[in-house]
C-alpha cells in the first residue's frame, strides 16, 4: 500500500522490540466478540492511484459544473474568478499539512497569516476586531445571536425575513435546544426590505436584531436605522453578510452602527465547492473581546524581543474553560481563511471596489435583458450582484426546466421556502464578473423558449 | 479588622458589616500571570461559595467564590487595566471586590491566618 | 484552584544562541532563514495582483446612499510580491511534510495529493449546493459511496454527514439525543464525561443545553465503571466515551457501559477522535453506542490546513435515526442516491431535529476522504490500525525506561503512547521536552493532556511514519528525557533554532493586540 511505509521486515522487528507475538496481541482489550477476524466484508480492497482517480473522474463527470454553464446561481454561495496563485499558495506542504498553531515558535507562517487575516475582515466589516474564523455564514451568524444574549442577558432574537432560509433554520435549531425565543418571518415580495417590521419587532425583552446585507432577495436593508432603533432599547445589531464582494462597494455594516458583523467569506478565494468547506467571518467591537467565540491571534514579542504572533485569550475557548466556553468550536477554516487572506491581498482595497462595480455592472446587465421579457419583472428597487425575478408560474418549474436546456438559471424561492407558496413565483438570479454577455443570451434565449 | 481565609484560597478581610476579597499569595503564585479578572455586578447577590469571579491566567481561568452570603458593593476598578496587581499585592491592591455581609455567623467556618499558613504547608 | 502556569514563556535569560547569531546581516534575513513583513507594511491600498476590465455600467441610482463613503482601505499586492509573502511565511511552519507531527488525538498522518487533486475536479470542486438536483447527481453518488463506507467501517444504522468539524459532530450527536428523549416525553438534564475528556465534550454538552458532570477515571486510566453505574438515573440523558480514550487505551468495558447506560434509559455518544487505532479491526456498532463522529480530517487524512477545515460525520443507531438533521443524501428503493432537504422531509418517516448549518456539509472533505478510501481498500484500512498502533506501542516500549508512563503497566497501548515529566529534574517539565523537541526539528507532541496525568506528553506516531524515522525521532526523545533528568539548563531555553524563540503570551493576553495599526 503506497501509503504505509512499514514493510513486514519491520513489522517483525518491531514486534520483537516490544516483545509482542503478533498484532492481535496489542488489540487484547477489545472484547473478543467485537474483533474482526479479517477485512470488513462486502468492501473492496485497496486500489491503485490511477484506479481511484478514475472512479471519482466519473462521479465527477456526472456533475454539471458551473464553468460549463450558463451561471446565475448565487443565494448565499459565489462563484468568482480565483487567481492561480491563491490555489497554488494554499497547496503549500506548510500550509496545507500543518495543524493549528498550537507551537508558535514553528508557525510563524500561519499565525502571522491568521493576524493578517483577522485585520483584513475587521475593516472589510468595519468593525474594531475579528476572530480568526469559524465554520461558515450560517453558524457564524448563530454564535453571534448567542454572544448577543450572553452580553444583553437577553434571551429573545428578532430575524428579519431577509435572513437566508438556511442561516434561519440553523438559529431555530439552536434555539430549540437552548431556550432562546426567535422571532423571525418569511419574507414578502416587495421592492424594499422589512426594516419598518424589524423595528417594530424590537423591544426591551431583545438581545439582537439580525439583519442580512443585502438580503436574500438581494434588497439593501438600511443598517443605520435599524441599529438606531436597537440601541434606543439596548439591543445589538448582529449583520450578516454573505457575499463580502459587495463590501468593496457598500458601506461597512460596522460603520453603519452593526455592534456584531458575521459573514461568509467563501466568495474570495475559496470557490464553490458544493456548499463546503466555507469561511465564517466573525467581528465585533473590542469591547466584546471576552465574550467572542473561536480563535483569536494576537501580536507579542519571544524572548529575544523579536515580533511574533500566539493565539491568544484562550480562556474563552472550550479546551480550558470546558463546559463554560463560549462556544464548543474547536477545529475551523484556516485554509479558507488563507485562501480569502491572499485572494483579498492580490485584490487590495482599490482592487475590491474595481470587482465590486464589475460585479454590479454584470448584474445590472442581466436585469435589464430579462426585464424586457414578456411576463418577466425585477423586483428590487436596489441591488448589489443578485436580485430577485418574478416569472409566470412556478420558478422551480422554470429553473429546471432551464436546466434540462443546459442552463443554470437561479435559485427558485420554492426551494429555499418550500412552505410558502406565496413564494413560488419568485426566484433569485445572480451574475458576477465571471458572467458573459453570451451567458446572459444564452438564459434570455432559455427563458424565452420555457416560458408561456 | 480581622482577615479570614477558605480552602479555596480565598481572603476575605472584615470591617464592620463590609468584607473585602482577595486571593491568597499562594494563589496568585499558582496560577502564574494574571492576564484578565471578571469582576461581578455591583448590586449583584452571592451565597456563601458560589462564583462571583473568575481570573484568568494564560492557559487556566479559575473562579473565585465568595467565601460569605452578601451583596456586592464595590469592584476593583484598577484591575481592568492592571490585572498583574493580582500578582504583585494579593494580599492589598489586587484585592477584587467588596461584599455586605448576609450574615456574620458564616465566618466562624473560615480559617484565621494561622491555621491558613498551617492548611498550605500541607499542600 | 487550576494547575500552575504552564505557558511556559521565560524571558531570554542564561543559555541562549549566542553563537548562532553572532554575525549579524543588515537584512535581518540569514541565509535560508527568512523574515516577512507584514501586508499592511508592504503593500498599498492601489495595489493590485489582479487585471479587470472596466466596468460596463454606473451604479444603480436607487444604490447612491448605500455606497461606501471612504476608500476601502486594505493593502494589495502585485502577484510576484504576493507568491512571495506567502511563500516565504509558509517557511516559518512546520509541517508533516516536512516531518513527524506525533500530536496526540490529532492523528496527523500523510496527506495524499490524489485527494487535492480530486477536490479540485470542476465536477466537484466547481458546482454550486443549490443546482438542480438532475445536474449534480454524481455529487450525490460520492456522498452516498462515503456514507455507505463509514457505515460498514463501524457497523452503525444511519450517518448525519452536514457536521462541519469534530465539535459540529458532538454537537449533532447530542442533539438527536435530547431529540429522541423529548419524542419519548422524557427530557433530562445531566450529561456525564469523564474527567479525561477533551474539552470540547463539556463544552459540547452545555451548549446543547445538558449539565456536565464528571466521571472520574481508574488508577489504570480507564472509566470507572462502578462510579458511573452509581451515577446513572432517570436524570442522566448519556454520557460521552472516547474509545480508544485520551490515555491511549481502549475501554474494555465499553459494551458494559453501553449496556448500563442503555438500562438506564440514556444514550452513548462515543468521541471518534480516536477511531485510527481501530479502524477495519473493530466496529464501534458492534460495542453497542449510539452516535459517534468521525474526523475525516483525522482518520481519513483529509489536510488540517493550520486549523481546519475538518468534516465532522455522525453515524448513529437505529434509535436515533429518524432525528438526524437535514438536508441528508438517502439512496432510494432502487439505490440512486437522493438529497432530502426541508421540502422533502415530511411524509418520508423522518423526524429531523433540523438544520445545523447552510447547504450539504463538507463536499470537499468528503470527495477527499471517499478518495482516501477507495485507495486503502477494506485491507488497507485495517493495516492502518495495525500499523498505527504497532508504531505508537514501538514508541512507548523504547522510551519507558527514560521517560515515565504512567499507564504501561496495563498493557499495550493504541495508536497513542502518553507520558509524563515524573523524574524530571527540579524545575524541568513537559514544555522543556516539548520545546526540545522543536531543536531536533520534530513537531512536539500533545502536551498537559489529557488532564487527569500531570505533565502529559501524549504521543501519537500515525501509521505513515517509517521504522527509520521513528528511531531517529525515539534517540531524539530520549536525548531530551535524559537531558531533562539530567538538569541541563539549555534546554530550559529552547527551542534555539526555530523562527522564534518562546513567545511572551503573558502580554498577549493581558493588552491584546489582535489586529493590525499603523505605529503612531
Amino acid at each position: 500500500m503506497r501509503y504505509l511505509p512499514l514493510t513486514q521486515d519491520d513489522r517483525q522487528a518491531m514486534l520483537a522490540t516490544i516483545s509482542a507475538g503478533s498484532i492481535d496481541e496489542l488489540f487484547r482489550d477489545v472484547p473478543e466478540d467485537a474483533v474482526l477476524d479479517g477485512p470488513v466484508a462486502g468492501l473492496p480492497l485497496h486500489a491503485s492511484e490511477m484506479a481511484v482517480e478514475r472512479h471519482m473522474a466519473a462521479l465527477a463527470a456526472k456533475n454539471l459544473s458551473a464553468g460549463a454553464a450558463p451561471f446565475f446561481i448565487g443565494a448565499g454561495a459565489y462563484r468568482h474568478h480565483i487567481p492561480a496563485s491563491v490555489d497554488h499558495l494554499i497547496q503549500r506542504g506548510e500550509f496545507l499539512t500543518a495543524y493549528t498553531p498550537y507551537q508558535p515558535e514553528i508557525a510563524q507562517g500561519t499565525l502571522q497569516v491568521l493576524f493578517e487575516f483577522q485585520t483584513q475582515v475587521a475593516r472589510l466589516l468595519g468593525t474594531d476586531i475579528a476572530n480568526a474564523s469559524m465554520y461558515d455564514g450560517s453558524t457564524a451568524c448563530w454564535e453571534a445571536i448567542a454572544m448577543a444574549g450572553r452580553i444583553t442577558r437577553r434571551k429573545r432574537a428578532v430575524l428579519s425575513g431577509g435572513l437566508h432560509p438556511h442561516y434561519a433554520e440553523t438559529a431555530k435549531t439552536m434555539a430549540r435546544f437552548t431556550g432562546d425565543a426567535l422571532a423571525a418571518r418569511v419574507p414578502v415580495l416587495v421592492p424594499e426590505p422589512d426594516d419598518a417590521e424589524v423595528i417594530a419587532a424590537i423591544d426591551a425583552e431583545t438581545s439582537c436584531v439580525v439583519v442580512q446585507y443585502p438580503d436574500v432577495l438581494g434588497r439593501i436593508p438600511d443598517l443605520a436605522a435599524i441599529a438606531e432603533a436597537a440601541h434606543a432599547q439596548g439591543a445589538l445589531l448582529v449583520a450578516v453578510v454573505t457575499e463580502p464582494v459587495a463590501l468593496g462597494l457598500l458601506e461597512a455594516p460596522g460603520a453603519l452602527g452593526a455592534d456584531i458583523v458575521v459573514g461568509e467569506g467563501q466568495a474570495l478565494g475559496v470557490g464553490l465547492q458544493f456548499g463546503g468547506p466555507y469561511l465564517g467571518l466573525f467581528g465585533c467591537r473590542e469591547k466584546f473581546v471576552r465574550q467572542m467565540p473561536g480563535r483569536l491571534c494576537g501580536q507579542t514579542v519571544d524572548a529575544d524581543g523579536r515580533r511574533g504572533f500566539v493565539l491568544t485569550l484562550s480562556t474563552r475557548e472550550q479546551h480550558i474553560r470546558r463546559e463554560k466556553a463560549t462556544s464548543n468550536i474547536c477545529t475551523n477554516s484556516g485554509l479558507c481563511a488563507l485562501a480569502f487572506s491572499i485572494h483579498m491581498t492580490l485584490l487590495g482595497g482599490e482592487g475590491l471596489a474595481k470587482l465590486a462595480r464589475i460585479n454590479h455592472a454584470r448584474a445590472r446587465r442581466t436585469a435589464d435583458a430579462l426585464s424586457v421579457l414578456p411576463g418577466v419583472s425585477v423586483l428590487n428597487s436596489a441591488y448589489f450582484n443578485e436580485f430577485t425575478v418574478l416569472v409566470p408560474g412556478e420558478a422551480r418549474v422554470v429553473v429546471q426546466a432551464l436546466a434540462d436546456r443546459g442552463v443554470l438559471g437561479g435559485v427558485s424561492f420554492g426551494r429555499l421556502y418550500p412552505h410558502a407558496p406565496e413564494l413560488a413565483g419568485a426566484m433569485l438570479v445572480t451574475a458576477t464578473e465571471t458572467t458573459a454577455d453570451e451567458d446572459i443570451a444564452a438564459l434570455v434565449a432559455a427563458l424565452q423558449e420555457v416560458l408561456p | 479588622m480581622s482577615r479570614y481565609f477558605t480552602k479555596e484560597h480565598e481572603w476575605i478581610e472584615v470591617a464592620g458589616d463590609i468584607g473585602t476579597v482577595g486571593i491568597s499569595d499562594y494563589a496568585q503564585g499558582q496560577l502564574g500571570d494574571i492576564t484578565f479578572v471578571e469582576l461581578p455586578a455591583v448590586g449583584a447577590e452571592f451565597k456563601q461559595g458560589d462564583a462571583a469571579a473568575v481570573v484568568d491566567s494564560v492557559k487556566a481561568a479559575s473562579d473565585i467564590y465568595v467565601p460569605v452570603a452578601g451583596s456586592i458593593t464595590e469592584i476593583n476598578a484598577a484591575l481592568e487595566d492592571q490585572p498583574e496587581l493580582v500578582n504583585t499585592a494579593p494580599d492589598a491592591g489586587g484585592w477584587l471586590f467588596r461584599v455586605k455581609l448576609a450574615d456574620a455567623g458564616e465566618l466562624s467556618g473560615l480559617m484565621d491566618e494561622t491555621a491558613y499558613k498551617a492548611y498550605v504547608a500541607e499542600l | 484552584m487550576n494547575a500552575p502556569n504552564p505557558s511556559g514563556w521565560r524571558p531570554s535569560i542564561g543559555i541562549d544562541s549566542s553563537e548562532e547569531i553572532a554575525v549579524k546581516t543588515a537584512s535581518g534575513d540569514r541565509g535560508l532563514a527568512l523574515e516577512e513583513s507584514l501586508i499592511f507594511e508592504l503593500g498599498a491600498t492601489g495595489k493590485c495582483g489582479v487585471d479587470f476590465d472596466p466596468p460596463s455600467a454606473e451604479p444603480l441610482p436607487g444604490l447612491a446612499k448605500f455606497l461606501r463613503a471612504a476608500p476601502l482601505d486594505l493593502p494589495g499586492l502585485t502577484e510576484p510580491e504576493t507568491v512571495r509573502h506567502y511563500t516565504r511565511l509558509s517557511r516559518q511552519n512546520y509541517a508533516i511534510d516536512l516531518g513527524p507531527f506525533p500530536l496526540g488525538s490529532c492523528t496527523m498522518k500523510h496527506n495524499p495529493r490524489l485527494n487535492e487533486k480530486v477536490a479540485r475536479m470542476p465536477g466537484f470542486g466547481d458546482i454550486h449546493p443549490l443546482q438542480p438536483r438532475r445536474t449534480v447527481s454524481g455529487a450525490y453518488e460520492a456522498i452516498a459511496q462515503l456514507a455507505d463506507w463509514l457505515l460498514a467501517l463501524t457497523g452503525m444504522a444511519s450517518i448525519a454527514l452536514s457536521p462541519k468539524a469534530g465539535a459540529h459532530g458532538e454537537l449533532c450527536g447530542l442533539l438527536c439525543i435530547r431529540a429522541a428523549l423529548e419524542a419519548r416525553g422524557d427530557p433530562r438534564e445531566v450529561v456525564l464525561v469523564p474527567e479525561s475528556a477533551h474539552g470540547t465534550n463539556p463544552a459540547t454538552a452545555a451548549f446543547a443545553g445538558y449539565r456536565v458532570e464528571n466521571i472520574p477515571a481508574t488508577p489504570e486510566g480507564r472509566v470507572d465503571l462502578a462510579a458511573l453505574k452509581a451515577r446513572l438515573g432517570p436524570d442522566v440523558a448519556g454520557v460521552m466515551i472516547t474509545n480508544p480514550n485520551t490515555c491511549g487505551l481502549f475501554e474494555p468495558d465499553m459494551k458494559i457501559i453501553s449496556q448500563v447506560v442503555h438500562e438506564a434509559g440514556g444514550f452513548v455518544y462515543c468521541d471518534g477522535a480516536n477511531f485510527n487505532a481501530i479502524v477495519g479491526r473493530v466496529r464501534p456498532g458492534d460495542l453497542g453506542i449510539d452516535a459517534m463522529h468521525i474526523n475525516l480530517h483525522k482518520t481519513f487524512s483529509t489536510p488540517h490546513g493550520g486549523g481546519g477545515p475538518g468534516s465532522g460525520p455522525v453515524v448513529l443507531s437505529v434509535a436515533l435515526a429518524p432525528f438526524a438533521p437535514l438536508p441528508m443524501v438517502r439512496r432510494d428503493a432502487t439505490g440512486v442516491a437522493r438529497l432530502i432537504e426541508e421540502s422533502d422531509a415530511t411524509g418520508t418517516g423522518h423526524d429531523s431535529f433540523g438544520r445545523m448549518a447552510a447547504f450539504h456539509g463538507q463536499m470537499g472533505m468528503f470527495t477527499r476522504a471517499l478518495t482516501y478510501i477507495l485507495s486503502h481498500g477494506a485491507d488497507g484500512l485495517r493495516q492502518v490500525a495495525e500499523d498505527a498502533v504497532l508504531n505508537a506501542n514501538y514508541v512507548l516500549r523504547s522510551l519507558e525506561d527514560v521517560l515515565d508512563a504512567p499507564f504501561a503497566a496495563s498493557g499495550p497501548c493504541m495508536h497513542e503512547a502518553l507520558f509524563s515529566d515524573f523524574g524530571l529534574a527540579e524545575g524541568f517539565s513537559t514544555i522543556d521536552i516539548a520545546k526540545g523537541l522543536i531543536d531536533e526539528g520534530f513537531h512536539p507532541m500533545t502536551v498537559y493532556f489529557p488532564l487527569v496525568v500531570h505533565g502529559a506528553m501524549l504521543v501519537e506516531p500515525t501509521e505513515t511514519e517509517s521504522k527509520a524515522g521513528l528511531d531517529r525521532f525515539i534517540a531524539s526523545l530520549r536525548s531530551l528525557a535524559e537531558r531533562g533528568r539530567a538538569g541541563d539548563e539549555a534546554l530550559k531555553s529552547a527551542p534555539h533554532f526555530a523562527p522564534r524563540r518562546r513567545l511572551d503570551e503573558t502580554q498577549a493576553a493581558r493588552k491584546p493586540v489582535l489586529v493590525w495599526k499603523a505605529e503612531g
